[in-house]
């Protein structure tokens, strides 16, 4: 017996989420569909009466106090209405909710069969079924995931899967090349014309034709994704070659920097570097963009999932105790014409990718400490999201070997459909249909799922029952078997697999991408107690086979054997490509038709600048405080809501060693030049930490490419550009890399032309913090204090924020000077030895905005005295030494006690006190022949700032 | 005197479990983390305590709803147990999903002495956001044996549903007069409290009661991640202060359990 219940608010009761719904229906131009009224829907099926079923209403679907629900049969229940649109997830996806209603209902002594969960949304107001259609696809739900049933009272039943046996399948490889690259591209394997010949030519040799499961192996394990082609190829820009672009540039400045606390770099899942005597920590940073494109939330969400998964497959499992996530969107304000078919607007794009890691990171109590957002059209069809963690690791447990025999084991998840083809998917441009097409590749996480296993796994590692782990990333079983059984080859059955549902096909298990997997390497005699251990706290396990020291990758279904690959050619068979790079530099910016604006008039502008403009509306929606550690907070100052520059925690409970973590991403200066984009990216990183209290000589980086389509010459000479600017602004400033990783192929095809994204490195900075008394915030601490500028100002606003205002790019970037390593660790100096009051580094929008910043955060008036600003070059406006983004920059509050310490540490190097806090509550600026040029209430200041993200975000105005 | 022992309860998707045993330990306690399920194969388990604590996270995802389905459990599996922890004196502190979880199970308001139970829960925020901030509160520690002489402490909130709600006026008033409500948002000058102050709309600006014997809390805010001063926003600002208002209750929940 199906029984279909409605859960609804009890009359005088609001319900929030459908205000939410009004509060965005303006968004279409649809307000009239307004008021909305929202009922949950559960349609629960097993052998029990409909007593029980009400039991089932009144004890574990509706809240005693604020709900009331209908039971009806399903039949009873299913009905048309014009104003009603019922939404689900599709067969398939996971719904999370299932399980904990089959857990909770056991409780009251019943066994649930049949679980479908959803949504139905009634409008009360006049609106036709088009609109209802509209509102259900672009407000309520996404297809990629979603049923979308309009004018659909009830929720439908679940159809059994079409069962369908599957036996191996051999593939005949074309001898014409033609062929050859169309079934490449009809299988979806991304492999290009020279990796499909050698494929055939290795089969040939063999003398048999390669399975359908082999093909898909090598996809997986050759793809961009998983190999980084073409920072590993042979590159020839315009002259000059490069051997292994990588090894030249990010590699080369680590090994030659050779710093003592590097533990492990660029080969496990995460870079490693010593903490304290006990513990290291390891950090990475991951792209999701593709799949966040089509799903946001979902994409998101497991965006975080998955670099979560790499934390605990690092070393022996690291415990993941803090997040970061960057997200680059395009405009908030495109109307629909502005955009191309089949994008998803950036409004609902930033909301979905904020709610997903919102959803994931704080469900899986991690907190997510530190993250940046950036505007610009070119993200519109193609938006960037970066998810990164750090774990705490012991330093006995940073190291893992596979030993012939070991069990393969899989814990966590089931397998499903989910996420076929993802690390071929992102290996390919996006188009209008990729949102139809391409649903397969995108996953919904279960953060519950993987906090259990996490759990496990956790203790699994301090019993010492496993030698090794790796996730299920990119590839699923298949990369991650793959990789562990490199060196000694792995015997896989892959009927032992637990799957979602029946019907799946032996490559859909061995590829699949479902979320929430982790695969363990352990010995035979430890194998009965982690299986317990995890059953007893309801994880899933599976034994896969083993690895087995043949050097081959074995693989049977339900006894039959399907695949067998030499580890060697699929690990080490990828051809190497020589690829073609250029670069010039782009025309000048005539900017002698420039208009000075008013400085007030400019300031105020970039305060509201997305970019600039506060984003507490999202850091709030994270848990930036779970696991007790936060010391200096993403928004610091009285009324907690000044941008702290580097976010600090300290990790192990009871001492006062810490972290800060930063990040550097300009985007914009990568429109004039990349190289030097790339060395303003580390120095911003690096400033953010020692801003806070970070030891610039104890602070390693991370370096992620979002890039366009490297196959285009201009594209690869751009990114030969921001390497070679790695290796240099690494080595400038000693900064190590220890890990990284690229995404290639951010570009959007539409019918009038490719978007190419801007070239988007994020640079993510993480050092220690001796003693965490040490920090400083940087809102102003009070009145009759002096406030230093440290570092050079020149005259470097070409790709700023505030020639960005008014529509203008300019020339000169900023570049890195020679003195930036000695700035840094004076500063650090200095804020260590507790002279420094507050500190905040001058980024977007130069001295100007970070004054102002400094100033209303604290609440505590200003006033500076350009003439007093240190500057270089030919004389320059007082717009431009306000504006202007000259890097290796300090803002420093400093008292009349520490003074002359502080400008005798800073003998040597420029820094100049640049003006005085006051009683008033004003920021004020004196031009350099003496006159008040700008002069603004703090409280202005701060509403504008706060103000200017929120409303766009929370649909006050119309997006 | 034996040394004060708490269970911390684990579950699926609780997470605030580390961090909330350290506070107990700091404030004097000894602590074992203990996995719900354990606990439903043996009750008997809770026999050896003298406190439970439900920490904050998700437990079960808080599918369908915040607590409800480690709420059920507690009630229909574990009821018993506990019912025999609060007769021989013992506690039971619940942290914002903990808090979600002993009202779903009815533990709180709990049993009246006269009269009719109080149906009570927490629910969606009214602003149907997550929201990680810091609160000014008003406390009341009558009855509370998790409170002293204190009159108004700051802790920081995070959570989506904690919007404290009754059937009636009434029920509001009951709780009122028997001095159960424990904590109340109000502003930083003790003011009545309206958004951000009250963060999620709850009723009377409720954010912790405890039952009628003061031996069960429950506050949506964090305790555990106010220990040091430098977990406070502004604590750069000013460096005087010398304990998080947090420790507070747990050194009391100790020492009541001492006595």
């Amino acid at each position: 017996m199906l029984w279909h219940f409605e859960i609804r608010a009890k009359e005088g009761h609001r319900d929030p989420f459908a205000h939410e719904i009004e509060k965005e229906l303006p968004w279409l131009g649809l307000e009239k569909a307004a008021p909305v009224r929202l009922s949950r829907l559960y349609l629960l099926g097993g052998d029990f009466d409909r007593a029980t079923a009400q039991r089932l209403g009144s004890s574990l679907l509706a809240d005693p106090v604020i709900q009331e629900f209908d039971l009806k049969s399903l039949a009873e229940a299913e009905g048309q209405a014009d104003d009603v649109v019922t939404v689900c997830r599709k067969a398939g996806v996971t719904d999370p909710v299932e399980e904990s209603i089959r857990r909770g209902a056991a409780r009251l002594g019943i066994e649930l069969v049949e679980v479908r969960t959803g949504l139905r949304f009634r409008f009360l107001g006049a609106v036709d079924r088009e609109e209802i259609t509209r509102i259900g696809t672009r407000l309520l739900a996404n297809a990629v995931v979603d049923e979308i049933l309009i004018g659909q009272t009830a929720l439908p039943a679940h159809k059994s899967p079409a069962q369908q046996t599957c036996s191996r399948r051999e593939i005949e490889l074309p001898a014409e090349d033609g062929a050859l690259l169309e079934l490449s591209r009809s299988m979806g394997l991304a492999l290009n014309l020279e990796e499909m010949q050698v494929i055939r030519a290795h089969f040939h040799e063999l003398g048999r034709r390669p399975t359908d499961i082999e093909l898909e192996t090598l996809a997986q394990t050759w793809s961009e994704h998983c190999k980084h082609k073409t920072f590993n190829a042979r590159i020839d820009c315009d002259g000059k070659v490069y051997d292994n672009l990588i090894k030249q540039t990010i590699f080369k400045a680590t090994r030659d920097l050779d710093r003592d606390f590097c533990v492990s770099v660029f080969k496990d899942n995460a870079g490693i570097v010593r903490f304290d005597d006990e513990h290291n920590l390891c950090f990475k940073v991951e792209t999701h963009n593709h799949p966040s494109a089509i799903e946001p939330y979902g994409g998101a969400g497991t965006g975080l999932g998955g670099v979560l998964r790499d934390i605990l497959g690092t070393g022996l499992g690291a415990k993941p105790i803090a997040n970061v996530d960057v997200f680059c969107v395009g405009d908030l304000a495109a109307t629909a014409e502005d955009l191309p078919a089949g994008v998803i607007h950036p409004l609902r794009v930033l909301k979905g990718v904020v709610a997903g890691v919102r959803d994931y990171g704080n469900r899986m109590g991690i907190p997510t400490v530190s993250g940046a957002v950036f505007f610009d059209r070119r993200y519109t069809g193609n938006p960037l999201v970066y998810a990164g963690s750090i774990g705490l690791i012991p330093r006995d447990r940073c190291d893992k070997r596979v030993e012939a025999g070991d069990r393969i084991v899989a814990l966590g998840g089931r397998t499903g459909r989910d996420g076929i083809h993802g690390a071929t998917f992102s290996s390919m441009e996006l188009h209008e249909d990729s949102e139809t097409m391409d649903g397969g590749a995108v996953q919904i996480g279960n953060a519950i799922t993987e906090k259990r296993c996490m759990d496990v796994l956790l203790a699994a590692r301090d019993l010492g029952l496993y030698r090794c782990v790796t996730d299920c990333g990119a590839g699923g079983f298949s990369s991650a078997v793959g990789e562990m059984g490199e060196e000694l080859g792995a015997r896989v059955e892959l009927g032992a697999a637990p799957l979602k549902y029946p019907g799946l096909s032996y490559t859909e298990v061995w590829i699949s991408e479902a979320q929430e997997r982790m695969v363990v390497a352990v010995p035979p005699e430890k194998l009965d107690e982690i299986l317990a251990l995890a059953a007893s706290e309801d994880v899933e396990t599976c034994v896969l086979g083993e690895f087995t020291g043949s050097g081959r990758l074995e693989i049977f279904w339900h006894g039959e054997q399907v695949a067998d690959l030499d580890m060697e050619f699929l690990h080490d068979g990828l051809p190497r490509t020589t690829m073609k790079a250029t670069w010039k530099s782009p025309p000048r910016d005539d900017l002698r038709d420039f208009a000075v604006p008013m400085a007030g008039e400019a300031l105020r502008r970039l305060l509201a600048d997305w970019n600039v403009a506060s984003k507490e509306w999202i850091i709030r929606q994270y848990d930036h405080e779970v696991q007790s550690t936060s010391v200096i907070k993403p928004l610091v100052g009285i009324d907690h809501a000044g941008p702290s520059d580097g976010a600090v925690n300290a990790p192990v409970l009871g001492s006062r060693r810490a972290y800060a973590v930063g990040l550097g991403l300009c985007p914009h200066y990568a429109d004039i030049d990349p190289y030097h984009m790339a060395r303003a990216a580390i120095d911003e990183a690096l400033r953010n930490v020692v801003a806070v209290g970070g030891d610039p000589d104890r602070c390693a980086i991370l370096d992620n490419f979002s890039w366009g389509n490297t196959n285009k010459p201009d594209r690869l000479g751009a990114l030969v550009r921001a390497a070679e600017g790695c290796h240099d602004g690494a080595m400038a400033l000693r900064l190590p890399f220890i890990s990284g990783k690229d995404s290639l192929n951010n570009e959007y095809a539409t019918s009038a032309g490719t978007i190419v994204i801007p070239h988007t490195l994020l640079i993510s900075a993480l050092a220690i913090v001796e003693d965490l008394e040490s920090c400083v915030s940087m809102d102003l601490k009070r009145s009759g204090t002096s406030l230093y500028l440290v570092g050079l100002t020149r005259r470097e606003l070409g790709g700023g924020a505030y020639l960005r205002l008014y529509g203008r790019r300019g020339n000169e970037l900023p570049q890195l000077g020679d003195d930036a390593l000695a700035i840094h660790r004076r500063m650090h100096e200095a804020i260590r030895d507790g002279m420094v009051l507050s500190c905040h580094d001058c980024s977007e929008g130069g001295l100007g905005v970070a004054a102002a910043e400094m100033a209303f955060a604290g609440g505590i008036g200003l006033e500076v005295d350009l003439a007093r600003v240190l500057v270089a070059g030919p004389r320059l406006r007082d717009d431009e030494i306000l504006f202007s983004e000259s890097l290796s920059r300090y803002l420093v509050e400093i008292d009349s006690r520490s003074a002359a310490r502080f400008e005798a540490l800073f003998e040597d190097l420029p820094c100049a006190a640049i003006g005085r806090t006051t009683t008033e509550s004003a920021f004020r600026v004196r031009g350099r022949n003496g006159t008040v040029m700008l002069e603004e209430a703090l409280t202005d200041l701060a509403r504008i700032h706060s103000q200017s993200l929120t409303a766009v975000l929370e649909g006050d105005r119309r997006g | 005197m034996a040394e004060p022992r708490v269970l911390v309860l684990r579950a699926a998707g609780v997470n605030c479990n580390e961090e909330t045993a350290y506070a107990f330990e700091l404030a004097g306690a000894s602590t074992t983390q203990i996995h719900v399920n354990r606990l439903v194969q043996n009750p008997k388990l809770l026999d050896d305590f003298g406190a439970v604590a439900i920490p904050g996270g998700f437990s079960y995802g808080d599918d369908i709803a915040s607590g409800r389905v480690l709420g059920l459990e507690l009630d229909q599996v574990l009821g018993e147990a506990m019912r025999k922890l609060l007769g021989r004196g013992g506690l039971v502190l619940g942290i914002c999903n903990g808090f979600q979880v002993l009202t779903k199970s009815g533990l709180l308001p709990g049993p009246e002495k006269t009269g009719s139970g109080i149906r009570a829960s927490l629910v969606e925020n009214e602003s149907h956001r997550y929201e990680d901030r810091w609160v000014h509160m008003a406390v009341n520690g009558k009855k509370s044996l998790f409170f002293g002489a204190e009159t108004q402490i700051e802790l920081p909130v995070a959570h989506g549903e904690g919007r404290f709600v009754v059937e009636s006026d009434d029920d509001l008033a009951r709780l009122e007069a028997d001095d159960r409500i424990v904590l109340r948002y109000v502003t930083a000058s003790g003011g009545p409290a309206s958004y951000p102050a009250n963060p999620n709309g709850a009723m009377a600006g409720i954010a912790g009661i405890c039952d009628a014997s003061g031996q069960v809390f429950g506050l949506m805010p964090h305790p555990e991640r106010f220990l040091f001063p430098w977990q406070h926003p502004t604590w750069t600002r000013d460096r005087r202060r010398e304990v998080g208002d947090g420790l507070a209750i747990f050194k009391h929940a100790v020492g009541n359990m001492r006595s």
